[in-house]
């Protein structure tokens, strides 16, 4: 379980640029839970994301997960408990290593002195071979051949590949071609359901925010407007989300690429 | 020039050749694979040369080797700490550490700025008088600069497939990815520069054991001619497995000692090395990107001598 409470950060405090990233912000995840969150450009979606795996330390406020008390932690100890996509498919692998290298680093298995078994080698390949995308052929070859979206695909994998207690999804779909965004999206939603992941997910489409998951969260200034799951959700339509957010933020939504996602 | 001459033009290149080369593996750790272009590799190189010599001058000549490594790494340490824990930008730390080593340096030599070891045991007279009488005896310094570096070789091999081996060339890749999969670049920067920095020592006490004397200017310029030995190997061997490319970084810096000494055959004065390692890493780094500047070029003189409508 994820418990976020009364979280705030201010970028460039005391300056004329100073900007309420996020504020007073409070949020509870229960296991298993598969939570869409939208918002405005400069809501705070990815900033919280950042907060919650510790790109930064907020300026107030406690993040737990499960028990641990993670508010003050760096990021690279959270990441242990905490997978991460980003909406650049560039991000989240090495293009100098090969996809083996990569999968081995992230599996981190054997120790500092570990090496590449056999038996690792083995599962990889198994596991590759489900994303569908002929990489299991490829294991030697550099990351930095692959495309976005075998890239991403690949991420996801070495993100999930020790299942975490929360992943992170930042619109990591957003940047690559329909076809490839579709296949990616479907991955995730295996991968996700299989291990019974908790998920965050950031996304600009608001269909797929309806579709997808289990609750959906809207986002202004730095703050949670609407929070909806269950039977309320179901019968949601993408004009309803559009009025709540009028009625919560008291201003009509207003973000182009946020429209054209509506189809 | 008579066969013999070639020949010992084809030694003592090979023998320079593979000592430098050790500081050019060292590079092929740092520059290559961690990507920090370490500038404290000169007073690095010299600190290994200076506490070797002072082990050796002490009656310990084996023990000269582990003692530069040690010296070497615990320089590499700093280096790593000012950049990792201190927020100093990576090649200004180097600069600080190059130039307090030169300091220590001094001190390590008991005040001194050259040391002789004529008279004294090295690791090179040892295997000298161990190989008395065998076939090699000649080649007893080729031999010792051998073993060296493929030992090094093999390490590094060994190394760089282990989780932190691969974490460190992560850190030199992608930082964000290392941070995701649960290590600090922080410390494989450290653990890098700790291995990279214990080569470069050890790669100054076998030079200044082979030319029984070290001066404070021994590793004057070394970061730029190990520099030019790195992508002049990369030019040959620059792709495939890690193995290949540390056995290029070796046959770069045989390349560059051999046009080096032929130069120096050529009545080239002994004073140009540094000169030509420059020029040699300006070409190396340059030309790729001019190559690559050229077909803009190329257009805007067309633009301005007005053919570019004209092809429309």
């Amino acid at each position: 379980m994820l418990r976020i409470s009364h979280i705030s950060k201010t970028f460039n405090p005391g300056t004329v640029n100073a900007k309420k990233a996020l504020d007073d912000l409070s949020l509870t995840v229960q296991d298993g839970e598969f939570v869409t969150i939208i918002g405005a450009n400069g809501a705070g979606k990815s900033t919280l994301f950042n907060a919650i795996s510790g790109s930064f330390i907020t300026d107030s406020g406690r993040i737990l997960l499960d028990e641990l008390d993670m508010t003050l932690l760096p990021e690279y100890k959270r990441a242990k408990q905490i997978g991460r996509l980003f909406q650049d498919p560039m991000r989240g692998s090495a293009p100098g290593m090969s996809i083996e290298e990569n999968l081995a680093l992230a599996a981190g298995r054997g120790g500092w002195l570990g090496r590449l078994s056999k038996a690792d080698r083995e599962q990889f390949r198994a596991q590759l071979g489900l994303l569908g995308m002929g990489l299991e052929d490829r294991m030697q070859q550099p990351v930095g051949l692959l495309s976005g979206g075998q890239r991403q695909a690949l991420t996801l994998m070495m993100a999930t590949i020790n299942p975490p207690k929360l992943l992170l999804l930042d619109e990591h779909t957003a940047a690559l071609d329909p076809a490839s965004a579709e296949k990616v999206l479907a991955i995730t939603r295996q991968i996700v359901e299989e291990n019974r992941l908790t998920c965050l997910m950031v996304t600009h489409n608001m269909q797929s925010a309806l579709d997808l998951g289990s609750r959906t969260i809207m986002m202004d200034r730095g703050r949670i407007i609407f929070d909806v799951a269950g039977k309320e959700r179901e019968g949601l339509t993408i004009q309803d989300l559009l009025g709540q957010f009028k009625l919560a933020a008291g201003k009509v939504l207003d973000n182009d690429r946020m429209l054209l996602g509506v189809e | 020039m008579s066969l013999s001459a070639v020949l010992t033009l084809g030694q003592t290149a090979l023998e320079l050749g593979l000592i430098s080369s050790l500081t050019v593996l060292a590079l092929f750790l740092s520059y290559s694979m961690l990507n920090v272009c370490d500038l404290s590799t000169d007073g690095c190189f010299t600190l290994g040369a200076t506490v070797g010599a002072v082990v050796a001058i002490a009656g310990h000549p084996w023990l000269s080797i582990p003692a530069a490594m040690l010296a070497g790494m615990l320089s590499g340490m700093i280096t790593a700490l000012l950049q990792t824990r201190m927020g100093i930008d990576s090649l200004l730390s180097g600069i600080i550490v190059n130039t307090g080593l030169y300091s220590i340096n001094i001190a390590v030599m008991g005040n001194a700025s050259i040391l002789n070891m004529n008279k004294t045991e090295t690791v090179f007279t040892r295997t000298k008088d161990f190989l008395a009488g065998t076939a090699l005896s000649g080649q007893y310094k080729t031999l010792v600069a051998l073993i060296a570096v493929a030992l090094v070789i093999l390490f590094l091999s060994l190394f760089l497939r282990t989780r932190l081996g691969l974490a460190i060339r992560a850190t030199g890749n992608n930082p964000d990815m290392v941070r995701s999969s649960s290590i600090n670049p922080a410390f494989t920067t450290i653990v890098g520069l700790c291995i990279s920095n214990a080569f470069t020592g050890l790669s100054g006490c076998l030079l200044a054991q082979s030319q029984k004397s070290v001066n404070i200017d021994i590793g004057t310029g070394m970061v730029t001619i190990a520099l030019a030995s790195l992508l002049i190997g990369n030019a040959f061997l620059g792709k495939g497995k890690i193995p290949v490319r540390a056995v290029g970084a070796v046959l770069g810096a045989f390349l560059f000692r051999l046009v080096y000494t032929i130069a120096l055959r050529f009545n080239m004065p002994a004073f140009m090395l540094k000169l030509v390692s420059s020029v040699i890493v300006i070409i190396a780094i340059a030309g790729p990107y001019l190559k690559g500047q050229m077909p803009l070029l190329k257009r805007r003189m067309a633009h301005r001598r007005g053919e570019e409508e004209s092809e429309c």
